[in-house]
């Protein structure tokens, strides 16, 4: 019998599995609350059973970074009110521009989503990584801002426009946020 | 009685849909899992999560803020 003959056939790739649906996600924001509809829905569509690809581009890459500190900002977000003593409450731009405003939202916020039973950020991101999401790291934003591959977690592959493009070509779902 | 129990009370979405996914995977097939959630928001959820992964949710109730869910896994 020849070599070749006795090779096993290679199991199909995920994405080559009938019925397997999938999905993609370009992640452009890196504040703590733009950090959670992304991860929120990659994880669940994961838990799901979709093959899910992750582009981290622009400020959305921050999120890769091994040590997280993620914050917010209320200026300019009028929809943001938040709950205060019964009431929600808006931050006028003109206090949102003064300093540690925007540290103070950020602890407001932290101890509303651990309250309230939200995950962190790193939580969702680890349950991500443990449930097979790929992530694609953007090479062009790693230049841009001089991040260093070791700043980030280890997983992501570094790519770009075209990478993305191929996993968005064969994907059900593709989202911009 | 389910095979497995998930207390998932106090957890907010996705919490309980990816903790019950995990649990799952400790399921024989054909056993069953219970889930105990507050959130509101898990009565659609589970829903939507056994039909799109075609496991059976056999029974969802809800008593005094405290929701159930049963699942037998079938997928």
């Amino acid at each position: 019998m020849s070599e070749t003959a006795t090779m096993t056939t290679p199991a199909a790739a995920p994405a080559e599995r009938a019925n397997v649906k999938s999905m993609s996600l370009i992640v452009t924001k890196g504040t703590l609350d733009w950090a959670y509809p992304p991860f929120i829905l990659a994880t669940t569509a994961a838990a799901m059973g979709l093959e899910v690809t992750m582009f981290f581009t622009f400020y959305g890459l921050t999120l890769l970074k091994k040590k997280l500190d993620l914050g917010i900002s209320t200026l300019g977000n009028p929809a943001m009110k938040m709950p205060l003593a019964g009431m929600h409450v808006a931050m006028p731009n003109l206090l949102s521009a003064l300093p540690g405003v925007g540290g103070l939202a950020t602890v407001m916020m932290k101890n509303l989503i651990k309250r309230k039973g939200v995950a962190s950020i790193e939580e969702l991101r680890a349950l991500a990584i443990e449930a097979e999401v790929k992530m694609i790291a953007c090479q062009m934003t790693m230049d841009l801002f001089e991040y260093r591959l070791e700043d980030l977690i280890e997983g992501p592959v570094l790519g770009g426009a075209a990478t993305y493009i191929e996993a968005a070509t064969r994907s059900d779902i593709n989202l911009y946020i | 009685m389910a095979d497995q129990v998930l207390d998932a009370k106090g957890l907010n979405c996705p919490l309980p849909i990816l903790r019950a996914k995990k649990a799952l995977n400790s399921v024989p097939t054909g056993g069953t899992l219970e889930v105990l959630a507050t959130d509101p928001g898990a009565v659609q959820d589970f829903e939507a999560f056994c039909r799109t992964t075609g496991n059976e949710l056999v029974e969802s109730k809800s008593a005094g803020g405290v929701y159930t869910f049963l699942i037998r896994r079938t997928a």
